[in-house]
């Protein structure tokens, strides 16, 4: 008996042994050396693994921030100036400075605006029906409103408004982080900045057609008039294929475009009501100036 | 009887329109003509506004190297250039004529003999049809003289003819098959003198006893080409199973047919190179069919329409759509497109409108899938449509890649016998969209 | 207005509805044949069972899932109801074929996800469930014997061994050879067991039937009852004393049951034939080894519970051969 026990103690041991050392061996021979500054970098960041600094994930993001001992072109548009901060730290850098960007939705023909001249009855996918055709209202440049950019949101800031079938940006839930615009076959969302005191000033529309096309599909599609860039006094519009474009780095928010516009195509967004001849304000909605516009605040189904 | 390995369905065949004699349809007042009706780079418009043009002037010409020439098939006066809606609704250049008269290019010659003699030498023949704007008629509409460029190294040993005509309805095959065997037979020995061999086999499925009994008749006259019936079976037509079907060989994955030797042609294609070839005419028009379950029998019709005339000008002279009509259909049920805008106009390849009644144009709405693996059953190309279509709706492009997503020929028979509805293939064609966005950047990098 | 999809434009006739009731038709004439033989009792429990399991599935999806209410109509409960029946003794109390769907309906099937998401097949997760919990109730040592329906004289309900424990007792003591039915008894479906699983002709004409109808393929059915057949068999030659004929194993206890109408469920069976076929032939091999050397009498249902947890197993690993990668 006792020999027994001897044995087992005895082999039992030199395998450990014997295994521990190979464990140890292909330890060494594998192993990788890491930068202890990208877990500290890493736990600075959000660790939503969003993907909207443009990087597979927050890890990534830290990674590529430590590589190249830098912060060019490297932000976190989540945790924003002062998560950048914390990280310049880390890093011993300085942090630039970074404009809050937020996700407009640059198209307001949806059920209301355009004029249904098809079903759909595909699957509801902004893709697959891209694929199909131009759209229910016949505009082949707008929104298709089956939600493929309220799906792409992790933050929970984008849904369809049952009533018009167009999405909606809450604009404090929304960080910029861009997944919508990549999800979105038709370029609807633009990331524009946040502006001062959240005002926005945006042309709600990316139809090429010539004027008389894309009026006959949309009430409110910008005709391409050219009347706004006339009477914009610091030169942000531009108007090239029968589009008008406001660049939001130009633009001083004086909203006589908006006053100009035929069409309404221009929105300006989270201005006081300043006088009676102003459309009301908006407060959370990020496009709600529009007096074709029936959607009332509140009435926002979330259920999509 | 012969037919392909893998998978297949069987939807019912309703060709209602199978008996009825071509009718050359009526000319239009104003045509619009796509400057690009093909698969490959866009074609360069030639004509401006004003410019007179007869029947068979060059439109647009081919500058790319997969690309083909449009030709005008009316006479008239080009009233613009600009752009007109194709009837998904997206709008493409467009070149708008107001047809006068009907005078045509001296070259062409108009006569109805059959011209038996093949004078061009087989450089000719493919230069020939590319000057005449030859594209495969099949659907893809995709360059014919581009096949007839046979790659070094690979050796054509088959020319395989497709007048399988597998779609439901669809009746303008059988239709040339009865009317023109001979300029047919006359087509195929065309394309065996460019390709330089001596085998045909024409692939008809035998639900056209008719097409089948005079083309193996006329096969007599023209040694070399074999006319081989088929079993009935979805989607006979498509390339690589006709190929399969025909020889018992495999395309392989990601390569073209002529890797196993093989060059596939419709029976409209063997047409037109027959008209361009000995009678220099481009393509300008093609056999349609007009028909539907709930159209009345005299108004099913098989129509020689020329390009560039407005769907809805067609539809009317087949004394209008019924009803109940719920859904018009470019092409056949299985593969072809819902028709979104009636004014557009018909293109090289239009094959049909096809009307949907009201029940059957509303697609069920889906269930649970029940993992029963009859879309394993049914897809021709072994692929596992409920897998595939998993992995595209949670966005796992790379596994779609390793599970051969691009195989996937988008025939239609997963969605078709999936018995809980799913929409199978709106998923898999979102992932062979982008995995092959994804293959573009990979090939950049 | 016009419609717009994705082609294809037209739909098979197929739908998950005509499945389920094309399967709840094919078990119609083993349901017959269990009224014939075990009477009143037969049509209760069958009654009770599928009443109670669409009304869990009712309630769950209503009040706990709210998800989905079609799925209620379209027949699969009804087949768990039924399976279940057919898997229990006809003198089983009510009140544990309603426990037994509940545990069916909601363990097995809603915990997932509702149709579609559940590993195993519902109406043998509530029978292994009756099968542990309740041993005596599901009384394996003595099952009701058949007493045809309209036979006249008919008073007293007898109590008999099973066939399957007359096997088992075979393979322990290596007695009792001359107690087992005849195989026409067997066949006909005249001999003790659980209401749907006596009698192997009806069990059949189902089989046949959902096979005509394209509800099932051959694969699972044949690969079972194939590779029981052939593993008894061998047994059978090592040691005839011992393991009785295979064609005994076929036809006794709930094999036929099993092949026709349980392993081929489609949710928890695997997609592509090659798949089915191994999921077929472990099912049949090891039921026999249950039979064979495990403590009880019947394994048909461990075997396939075994096999779908197998079988995403064998859907990631057993592949359709794609079209163009022929070397």
């Amino acid at each position: 008996m006792g020999t027994i026990i001897i044995i087992g103690v005895i082999t039992l041991t030199v395998a450990g042994i014997v295994l521990s050392l190979i464990l140890y061996l292909v330890a060494q021979k594998f192993k990788v050396v890491e930068d202890p500054r990208i877990d500290l970098v890493a736990e600075k960041l959000p660790g939503a693994n969003c993907g909207g600094c443009g990087f597979a994930g927050c890890r990534a993001l830290a990674e590529a921030i430590v590589k190249a001992e830098n912060l060019e072109g490297k932000a976190c548009p989540v945790g924003g100036v002062p998560v950048m901060a914390q990280v310049a730290d880390v890093m011993g850098l300085k942090a630039e400075a970074s404009d809050p960007m937020v996700a407009v939705v640059r198209c307001n023909g949806g059920k209301c605006n355009t004029h249904k001249k098809v079903s759909y009855d595909g699957a509801k996918d902004c893709v697959v029906a891209n694929q199909n055709f131009a759209g229910e209202g016949a505009c082949s440049f707008g929104c298709l409103g089956l939600g493929n950019c309220s799906r792409a949101c992790k933050f929970d800031a984008l849904y369809i408004n049952e009533q018009t079938g167009l999405p909606e940006v809450n604009q404090d839930k929304c960080v910029g982080c861009g997944a919508c615009v990549k999800a979105c076959p038709r370029l609807v969302i633009e990331l524009r900045k946040k502006g001062l005191k959240d005002r926005r000033v945006f042309v709600s529309c990316i139809n090429k057609d010539k004027g008389a096309a894309a009026k006959k599909n949309c009430d409110v599609a910008c005709i391409g008039c050219g009347k706004c860039e006339k009477v914009c006094p610091f030169g942000a519009i531009t108007v090239a294929n029968n589009l008008s474009y406001i660049d939001f780095n130009k633009c001083k928010m004086c909203r006589k475009c908006v006053a100009e516009c035929p069409t309404g195509a221009i929105h300006a967004v989270n201005f006081p009501p300043a006088k009676p001849k102003v459309e009301k304000p908006a407060e959370e909605t990020a496009q709600v100036n529009n007096d074709n516009n029936p959607q009332e605040k509140g009435t926002v189904n979330e259920n999509i | 009887m012969k037919t392909f390995n893998k998978g297949g369905v069987h939807p019912e065949e309703n060709k209602l329109a199978s008996n009825n004699k071509t009718k050359v349809f009526p000319l239009t007042k104003k045509a619009v003509v796509f400057v690009s009706q093909h698969l490959g780079a866009p074609a360069t418009c030639l004509v401006q506004k004003g410019d007179k043009v007869k029947v068979g002037t060059l439109l647009a010409r081919a500058d790319a190297f997969i690309c083909a020439n449009t030709h005008s098939p009316y006479s008239g006066t080009v009233t613009k250039v600009d752009v007109a809606v194709d009837f998904n609704g997206f709008k493409k250049p467009a070149i708008y004529i107001d047809v006068e008269g009907d005078e045509w290019e001296e070259s062409i010659d108009r006569t109805a003999d059959i011209k038996r003699e093949i004078t061009l030498e087989p450089k000719e023949i493919v230069q020939r049809m590319k000057d005449c704007g030859i594209v495969g008629l099949g659907g893809a509409a995709f360059p014919t003289n581009v096949k007839y460029m046979v790659p070094d190294g690979k050796k054509a040993e088959f020319l395989i003819i497709n007048g399988v005509e597998c779609e439901p309805y669809l009746t303008s095959d059988n239709r040339i098959m009865i009317e023109n065997t001979e300029e047919i037979f006359i087509g195929i020995e065309i394309m065996k003198k460019a390709l330089g061999i001596n085998t045909a086999l024409i692939g008809i499925e035998n639900n056209k006893p008719e097409a089948i009994k005079l083309m193996t008749a006329m096969s007599e006259k023209y040694k070399g080409t074999e006319v081989v019936p088929l079993k009935l079976k979805y989607p006979q037509g498509a390339e690589k199973q006709l190929i399969n079907a025909l020889t018992g060989r495999e395309v392989p994955s990601g390569k073209l047919p002529i890797e196993v030797g093989c060059v596939v042609d419709n029976v409209g294609t063997a047409l037109a190179i027959y008209q361009a070839v000995q009678k220099n005419k481009p393509l300008i028009d093609n056999v349609m069919t007009f028909t539907g379950k709930s159209v009345k029998p005299e108004n099913q019709k098989n129509l020689l329409v020329r390009v560039g005339t407005p769907l809805q000008e067609i539809i009317d002279y087949c004394g209008g759509l019924p009803e109940d009509t719920g859904k018009l259909i470019s092409g056949g049920p299985m593969m072809g497109k819902a028709i979104m805008d009636t004014s557009a106009p018909t293109v090289k390849t239009t094959s049909s409108i096809l009307v949907i009644n009201e029940k059957e144009a509303k697609r069920q709405t889906p269930t649970p899938c029940i993992r029963c693996g009859k879309c394993v059953d049914a897809c021709p190309m072994g692929l596992e449509p409920v897998l595939l279509s998993t992995l595209c709706s949670q966005d796992k492009w790379e596994e779609a890649e390793n599970e051969c997503v691009m195989d996937c020929i988008e025939c239609g028979c997963c969605l078709f016998t999936c018995p809980a509805n799913r929409p199978l293939l709106d998923l898999i064609r979102v992932g062979k969209f982008k995995v092959g966005a994804l293959r573009r950047a990979r090939a950049q990098k | 207005m016009f419609n717009i999809s994705g082609s294809p434009h037209v739909h098979g006739t197929m739908s998950t509805k005509k499945i389920m009731w094309g399967v709840v038709i094919a078990m119609l004439p083993a349901f017959l044949v269990s009224i014939y033989f075990f009477g009143i009792d037969a049509l209760l429990l069958t009654l009770v069972s599928v009443a109670s399991c669409l009304f869990f599935e009712w309630a769950i999806q209503k009040y706990i899932l709210k998800g989905d209410m079609s799925t209620v109509a379209d027949g699969s409960a009804v087949i768990t109801g039924m399976l279940l029946a057919f898997n229990v003794p006809s003198s089983l109390p009510i009140w544990l074929i309603i426990l037994g769907s509940l545990v069916a309906i909601g363990v097995g099937k809603m915990t997932f996800g509702g149709l579609g998401k559940n590993p195993f097949n519902p109406a043998l997760v509530g029978r292994v469930f009756l099968f542990l919990s309740f041993p005596t109730d599901m009384a394996m040592s003595s099952w009701p014997k058949p007493a045809p329906l309209f036979a006249s004289n008919v008073v007293e309900t007898v109590t008999g061994p099973t066939s399957l424990n007359i096997i088992k007792g075979i393979t322990k003591t290596g007695e009792g050879l001359d107690q087992l039915p005849s195989a026409l008894d067997m066949f006909l479906g005249s001999m003790g067991g659980s209401l749907g699983e006596i009698s192997a002709i009806a069990i059949l004409i189902g089989g046949v039937y959902m096979l005509c109808r394209k509800i099932i393929t051959w694969h699972i059915p044949v690969a079972f009852l194939a590779s029981a057949f052939i593993f008894a068999g061998i047994l059978h030659l090592v040691s005839p004393e011992t393991y009785v004929a295979p064609y005994y194993h076929l036809f006794a206890g709930g094999m036929m049951l099993g092949a026709v109408f349980m392993a081929t469920d489609m949710v928890t069976s695997p997609l592509t034939h090659k798949g089915q076929l191994i999921f077929g032939c472990g099912c049949g091999i090891l039921t026999i080894i249950f039979r064979c050397f495990g403590p009880m009498p019947e394994g048909v249902s461990f075997a396939i519970l075994i096999m779908n947890g197998v079988t995403p197993l064998i859907n990631k690993f057993i592949k359709t051969d794609k079209f163009g990668y022929k070397k």
